[in-house]
C-alpha cells in the first residue's frame, strides 16, 4: 500500500512556523479522484447476514449519541444517557454505545444519567462549533468540561488561522487544550467542510496528530459538508500512516451525516481496509450521530425478527 | 429498387421499457430482474420488472415520507390532484384502452369502457375528498358544557394488493379511495397484467401528486405482500389481489403490528358505483372534547 508519510523524522519540524509548514505543505499531494473512486468502491462491498449483525453491534458500540442542540435540557440530555447505556430496552443483548456527547454545561447531567456503566461522557468544548474566542475562554470552556467529570473532550481547531497557513498558532491552541484536558482524552475537530482542499485536510491531520490529539474527527455536524467517505479515508491513510512513523496510534470519528446502518458498514469497511483490525473498536473509532442510532436499532430487530421494522419501534429523540 | 424504398420506409417501433413509480421516480427492480408480460393470448408484450423484498422496503419508506405532506394537505387540495389525474389520463386515454384491451383480452369498445369508468372514478373520489368528513364525521351530542367531534383521520401507509382481473378499473377503484382520505400507498400491480398499472405512474408522476404517495410495484405478489404484510410501518393493508389461503397468510401476519386489514371482496362489476367502504376502511376517528365556556344565563354561551 502506498504510504503518505514523509520520508524524514518529525523531531524538528515543530520548531517554528516555517519548519512546520514546509513540512505540512511537503507532504504528498491528494489524488482526489483516486481517493474518491476507492472511498465509493470500497462502498460497494455486500455485507449480508452474520458479518452483517457483527457490523450492526460493531457501530452501535462505536456511536458518540450527540446532542448539540441550543434546545437543550437536562431533562433531553437525561433522556440521551438512558439511551446510550440501554439502546433497545425490548433487547438486552444490544450492546452500548461508546459515549454521549454534550455541550460542557450538560456534563453533570450526562455523567449522572450514564452512571455505573461504561458509556462515556464527551463534551465539545473551545467555543464549539465556531471557535471563536480567545484561546483563554477556549481553555477555561475545556477545564470547566473537565471539571464537571467529562471523559472526552471534543474540540475545533481554529480553521480562519489554519486556511491562513498560520500552522503553528493551531499547533499551540491544540498543545495548550491537550494540557488542560488532563486524563481527558482529546479529539480534534477539523470541520473538514471549511478546509476546502483534500490537501488541506491531509496537513490538518498531520498538524492534529503532531500536536498530540488523541483522535482526529472530520466535523461538528453544523455545516453543509460533514463526514464523507472520501475525507474520511483520507484521515484514516494519515492514523495509519502516523503510526508506522512514531509508533503513537490515533483515533477517527467522522461526525455528522451519517444517518444509515448501510453508511455506518461502509465506513467500518474502510476502517478495515485501510487503517486495519487494530482501529475496528471503539477506544479507536467512532461515529458522532444522533439519528443513525435509531437506523442501526431499526437493522438489528430486522435481523432478530425476519420483518422490517419502523420508527414507531424506537425512540423519538 | 422498389423494394429498397419500402425497407426504408418501414420503421422500427420503439419499445418501451416498463419501470417501477417509487418516491415519484422510476427504479427498475433492485433485483435487476424481470419477467415477460403476455397478452390473454400469450403472446408477448413486454417485460415487467420483477420487484423484490427490497423494492417494497424502499416503497414504504417512500410513502412513509411522503405521508405528513399528503395528509397534512387541505381536503380540497388533495381533490384538485385527484381531478388532475382524471384530466391527464384522459389525454392518454387511447394509450391505456391498448394496454387494457391487450392485458384482459377485451375489444377495443369495451376497452374504452373500462378506461372510460376509471376515469370517472377519479372524479368521483375527487369529489369525496372534501365531504367525506362531514358524512362519517360531526359533532356529537354529549350532556355536559362540551364540544364532542369526530373527525375522520388517514391511517398512515397502506398496501395495496390491485385485483388480479380486472388490470386497470379493479387499480383504480383500490388506489383512488386509499389516496383521497390523505393515506398513502404502496401498490402491487396484478401479477399478470401490470402494464396499465406501470403506465398509471407515468400519469401520476405529471399530475401534482406528491412524489412516494403512490408507489407501483409489479412482480409476485405473493413475493412482495408477504414482506408489506410483516412490515412494522405499513399501518394497513388492502388484500384485493390475494388469493384465498395467501389472503389468510397476510392476515396472520399483518395482525402482528394490528395492521387494519380490508379482506378481498368477490367483486362482479367493478364499474358499479363504488359507495364510501374502501375510503372508511382506511380512516380512523378521532374524537376531542372541547368545552363550551360558562353558560350564561340564558343557558347558552352564545
Amino acid at each position: 500500500m502506498p504510504t503518505t508519510a514523509p520520508a524524514h523524522s518529525l523531531s524538528d519540524v515543530t520548531a517554528s512556523d516555517s519548519t512546520l509548514r514546509r513540512f505540512l505543505h511537503g507532504l504528498p499531494g491528494v489524488d482526489a479522484v483516486g481517493l474518491e473512486a476507492r472511498a465509493a468502491s470500497l462502498g460497494t462491498r455486500s455485507i449480508k447476514t452474520t458479518a452483517k449483525a457483527y457490523a450492526i453491534d460493531l457501530a452501535i458500540s462505536m456511536v458518540d449519541l450527540t446532542t448539540l442542540e441550543g434546545a437543550d435540557t437536562p431533562g433531553k440530555v437525561r433522556a440521551l444517557g438512558a439511551k446510550a447505556v440501554h439502546p433497545d430496552p425490548t433487547d438486552r443483548t444490544t450492546p452500548m454505545t461508546a459515549a454521549v456527547c454534550v455541550y460542557p454545561d450538560m456534563v453533570t447531567v450526562a455523567k449522572e444519567a450514564v452512571a455505573g456503566s461504561d458509556v462515556k461522557v464527551a463534551s465539545v468544548a473551545t467555543a464549539f462549533p465556531a471557535g471563536r474566542t480567545a484561546l483563554d475562554v477556549k481553555l477555561a470552556d475545556v477545564r470547566e468540561a473537565v471539571a464537571a467529570g467529562a471523559d472526552e473532550i471534543d474540540m475545533v481547531i481554529d480553521r480562519g488561522a489554519f486556511l491562513a497557513g498560520r500552522y503553528l498558532k493551531v499547533y499551540d491552541e491544540i498543545t495548550a487544550v491537550k494540557e488542560a484536558c488532563g486524563g481527558a482524552r482529546l479529539k480534534v475537530i477539523f470541520e473538514t467542510g471549511e478546509l476546502s482542499t483534500y490537501d488541506n485536510i491531509r496537513r490538518a491531520s498531520w498538524l492534529g496528530m503532531l500536536a498530540g490529539a488523541d483522535f482526529i474527527k472530520t466535523s461538528t455536524g453544523k455545516v453543509a459538508v460533514n463526514a464523507t467517505p472520501a475525507n474520511t479515508l483520507l484521515m484514516l491513510e494519515a492514523v495509519r500512516d502516523f503510526r508506522a512513523q512514531t509508533g503513537v496510534q490515533v483515533g477517527v470519528k467522522p461526525a455528522g451525516g451519517i444517518r444509515t446502518s448501510k453508511d455506518a458498514i461502509k465506513f467500518l469497511v474502510l476502517v478495515n481496509e485501510t487503517a486495519g483490525e487494530d482501529w475496528l473498536d471503539n477506544h479507536w473509532f467512532r461515529f458522532g450521530a444522533s439519528s443513525l442510532l435509531n437506523d442501526l436499532l431499526m437493522q438489528r430487530q430486522k435481523l432478530a425478527t425476519g420483518r422490517y421494522s419502523g420508527p414507531d419501534y424506537v425512540t423519538v429523540d | 429498387m422498389s423494394d429498397k424504398s419500402e425497407k426504408i420506409d418501414e420503421r422500427l417501433s420503439v419499445f418501451k421499457t416498463y419501470k417501477l413509480y417509487v418516491g415519484g421516480k422510476f427504479p427498475r427492480s433492485e433485483s435487476g430482474r424481470v419477467y415477460e408480460v403476455t397478452d390473454s393470448k400469450g403472446k408477448w408484450l413486454a417485460n415487467a420488472p420483477l420487484s423484490s423484498r427490497k423494492d417494497a422496503r424502499d416503497a414504504v419508506v417512500a410513502a412513509r415520507k411522503a405521508f405528513g405532506g399528503w395528509s397534512g394537505a387541505t381536503a380540497y387540495n388533495r381533490g384538485q390532484i385527484l381531478y388532475r389525474i382524471a384530466e391527464m389520463l384522459e389525454g392518454r386515454r387511447e394509450q391505456f384502452v391498448r394496454e387494457v384491451a391487450d392485458a384482459e383480452g377485451l375489444s377495443k369498445s369495451k376497452a374504452a369502457a373500462q378506461v372510460d369508468a376509471a376515469i370517472d372514478r377519479w372524479v368521483w373520489y375527487a369529489g369525496w375528498t372534501d365531504k367525506i368528513a362531514q358524512v362519517v364525521g360531526g359533532g356529537n351530542p354529549v350532556a355536559g358544557p362540551f364540544f364532542n367531534l369526530s373527525s375522520p383521520e388517514p391511517t398512515g401507509v397502506v398496501a395495496v394488493l390491485a385485483p388480479q382481473e380486472s388490470s386497470f378499473l379493479g387499480l383504480v377503484s383500490v388506489i383512488a379511495p386509499v389516496i383521497a382520505t390523505g393515506n398513502t400507498a404502496v401498490v402491487v400491480a396484478s401479477e399478470r397484467s401490470p402494464l396499465p398499472a406501470l403506465s398509471l405512474g407515468e400519469v401520476l408522476a405529471t399530475s401534482d401528486l406528491p412524489g412516494g404517495v403512490v408507489n407501483v410495484l409489479s412482480g409476485r405478489t405473493a413475493e412482495i405482500a408477504a414482506p408489506l404484510a410483516a412490515h412494522q410501518d405499513v399501518n394497513a393493508i388492502d388484500l384485493a389481489g390475494a388469493g384465498e389461503v395467501l389472503a389468510k397468510e397476510l392476515e396472520i401476519s399483518a395482525a402482528d403490528n394490528l395492521k387494519r386489514t380490508l379482506r378481498p371482496q368477490a367483486v362482479d362489476n367493478w364499474s358499479a358505483t363504488p359507495g364510501t367502504e374502501r375510503m372508511t376502511a382506511f380512516l380512523e376517528t378521532k374524537t376531542v372534547w372541547h368545552p363550551t365556556g360558562s353558560l350564561g344565563a340564558s343557558g347558552s354561551s352564545y
